[in-house]
Order: C-alpha cells, then structure tokens, then sequence
C-alpha cells in the first residue's frame, strides 16, 4: 500500500535561512506524525507547506502519490487544518461557526448540539464567540475536526490554553481518527501521552 | 453527508457577512457618513451660488464616493485575515474565486448599496438639473461595484501587510480614475440634456471586466499574502 501523504526533498527558506532541506516523509494510515524543535525552526512553516498554504523552495508534498497542487479540490476536502489562529468568528454563535465550518467543508451528518457535547462546549451554542474563554474558543476551533469529514488533520499547537482533561479528552478523539484509518499531522509543546497509536517524531532542530 | 454545490456555498458566505455586517452596524455605516458629510460641507464652503453647485455637482458626488468606497476597502478582508477564517476559507475545497465573489458583493450591498439610496437626496441639495437623476442613479449602480471589485485586488495584496494604507490608496486610486472620469461625463451630458449612451455602455463593459477578472486576481493575490 502506497503512503497517503509523502515529502518528495523538501527544502524551507525563509529570510535567507534554510529551516530545512531534502526532507523526506512518508505516513500510511492510522499513523500520527509529531513535529518538535525550538522556536522558529519551521515547525509552523513545515506544517503550511503540508496544507499547501505556502510553496516550498523546492520538492513536492504528495497526496496518494500525485503532486497536492495537481491533486486540488480533491486534497482540500480531505485536510483539516487548525492553525495557530482560530478561524473562528468572534461575533458569531457557536452554532453559526460550526455551521460556516460545514459550508465550507464535508459536512458529517452530526447533530451540532451533539458535536458541541463532544468538546464540552454543551449549552453553549448560542454564546457568542466573543464571550468565550481562550480554551473554550480553541476547543470550538477544534470542533472543525467532529463535524467535518477529512482523512488528514494537521494542526498547529492544538493544545494552547486547553486544560489537562481536554487534551485527555482529543487525545482519545485523535486515536479514534488514526483508528479509522486517519493520517494527523501535529507540533505540540505538550507531552502526547497516545500509548496505542504509532507516532512518527521529527525534530527540526537536529 | 455532500459537501454544499457551489451555489449553495456562495448564499451561505454572502449571508454570513450580511450578518456579520449588521452586527457591526455603527462601524458599517461610516462610508455612508463620510459621503454625507463630504458632500454637504461643499455647499457650506462654496457659497450660496446655485448654478456653480448644480455644475460641480457630478464631480463632488463621485469624488465622495470614490473616497468613501476606499474607506471601507480595508474591511473586506481585514477581519478574516486576523482571526484565521481566510485561511480556512482558501483551503476549502470550493473555487476561491466564487468565495470572494461572495464577499465583495456582501461588501457592496453593505457599502456601495446604500449611496445609492442618498445620492438623489444630495444631488437635490446641490440643485443637480432634475433630467440627471436617472443618470446619476444609473452610474451609482454600474460604478460602485466596479469600485468594490477592483479595491479588492488591492486589499488583498496589501492585506498581510501591517501598514499598507497607504500603498492600498496608490495601488488602487490609478484604477479608480476611468471609473470616475466615465461616471461623473455621463452625469454632465445628461445634465445639459444630451444622450449619455456612450458612457454608460464603458461603464457596463467596466462592470462586466470588472466581475469576470477581479475575483481571480484576488483569490490569486490572496494566495500570495497567506504564503
């Protein structure tokens, strides 16, 4: 079986420093890929590069063995990328993001009270954003992954402002998704305690 | 579960920042108070001289659109650029271009629109010949969105750029300038009683230009400023 996402020498400049160079991955399904390294050691830009957000100097990210930028429309709808910003509204609803989410995306058939439930945010669908503490904010920017379809998650520092219990709580979520075959992407400063999954670590700043 | 058709995705976008807009009202209304203002201090600064008011009239009311239109430019993406919902919105696995279609025309309906619903209220402050009207309306409705679509390129290029104020003025304000010459021309002929034909079918072309090209300049500019 073929890797569903591979770095073909995949090169980083930015600022006329190389961040890094001939980078070459490759995750099957179920298998989770953890980026360390200090500050500004390109963990933000490599994970850019993956979503195709940003181009690379040079080499390909692939997506079932073809080129993501000839791959397209097709490759957007299996990614979902929680940067290191929200992109969520802050005066809209709980609801009314989660439902812009869907727009935007493959919607699941999930109730959005029901979604909202699983990451804790229950009772709280019709608060604006903008009444939200930091962590519940980031935890709705999270809910992108319960209620959209997607194969590839990749995100940027998941756990700021969360609390022990709800990074327990998307730890679970995380292997559930590797479980069903999912591919995850994610930097972290937070020690990932994911016992039954395969864990791939990459360190940039060796 | 299907993903929504395009359609669809453009309805839901375009309501969205409808509905963004009006929970932001007071700061939606500030082109429509420039305009206002604008063009009611020139009568004051002027003089009482009815025919020199009705004869500058054309040129003060475009002028003041085309100003309060590059006031609201920074808004169409400003927003989205800082909380991160643009970058969701250039990875969803929708045509770019049609997103920001979506929101260009929310823009409109929320900036340009409502100078439409003053402009005759102000020309008859300035004593604008009454045969002008329809003209005057007419160039509002082709003009303003031409002015919508082609300061989006110019948002969008300068969007991730902490202070592009300035550049976003230079940028734009060259490509501004046929859209005046043509509108306020075609208010003048009409005025003195004469067909505006020829100007008003520029401005459609303008229009038609302006809605085929922009919306791919900017989904392409766009990309630009998140890399």
């Amino acid at each position: 079986m073929s890797a569903l996402l591979q770095t073909r020498d995949l090169s980083c400049v930015k600022d006329d420093r190389v961040l890094f160079e001939g980078m070459n991955l490759s995750l099957n399904a179920g298998q989770i890929l953890l980026v360390e390294g200090k500050n500004g050691s390109g963990k933000t830009s490599l994970l850019r590069i993956l979503t195709g957000l940003s181009l690379p100097e040079s080499g390909d990210v692939l997506w079932q063995g073809r080129p993501i930028s000839e791959v397209g429309a097709d490759y957007y709808e299996q990614v979902n990328y929680v940067g290191h910003h929200d992109g969520i509204k802050r005066d809209l609803t709980c609801l009314e993001n989660l439902r812009l989410v869907q727009a935007m995306g493959k919607p699941l058939p999930i109730d959005l009270d029901e979604a909202l439930d699983k990451v804790n945010l229950y009772r709280f669908g019709d608060n604006y954003v903008a009444t939200l503490s930091a962590g519940q904010k980031r935890r709705l920017a999270l809910a992108r992954l319960v209620v959209t379809e997607a194969l590839l998650w990749i995100m940027d520092e998941p756990f700021t402002s969360l609390d022990k219990a709800s990074m327990a709580m998307f730890q679970v979520m995380f292997e559930q998704h590797l479980e069903k075959g999912g591919v995850i992407v994610l930097t972290s400063h937070h020690d990932i305690e994911m016992p039954q999954s395969d864990v791939v670590r990459l360190n940039l700043s060796e | 579960m299907k993903r929504l058709s395009l359609s669809q995705a453009f309805w839901f976008l375009l309501r969205r920042d409808l509905l963004l807009a009006f929970r932001n009202r007071s700061e939606m209304a500030n082109p429509l108070l420039f305009f206002v203002l604008v063009i009611t201090l020139f009568p004051l600064a002027i003089g009482a001289e009815p025919n020199l008011l009705a004869r500058i009239a054309p040129g003060i009311i475009w002028v003041a659109a085309l100003l309060a239109s590059m006031l609201s430019l920074d808004g169409i993406f400003r927003s989205d650029f800082d909380d991160g919902t643009l970058e969701q919105m250039l990875l969803s696995a929708h045509p770019v271009p049609v997103l920001v279609l979506a929101k260009v025309t929310a823009h409109w309906l929320v900036t340009g629109l409502p100078l439409l619903l003053v402009a005759p209220l102000l020309a008859m402050m300035l004593g604008l010949d009454e045969d002008a009207y329809g003209i005057l309306l007419l160039t509002i409705l082709l003009g303003t969105p031409v002015l919508s679509l082609i300061g989006s390129i110019g948002v969008a290029l300068t969007v991730g750029l902490r202070k592009g104020g300035i550049i976003l003025s230079l940028l734009v304000l060259p490509l501004y300038v046929p859209v005046l010459i043509f509108s306020s021309s075609a208010i003048d002929v009409a005025a003195s009683g004469l067909p505006a034909t020829a100007q008003i079918s520029m401005m459609l072309a303008f229009l038609f230009l302006a809605l085929s090209l922009s919306p791919v300049a900017t989904a392409a500019a766009l990309k630009m400023s998140m890399s």
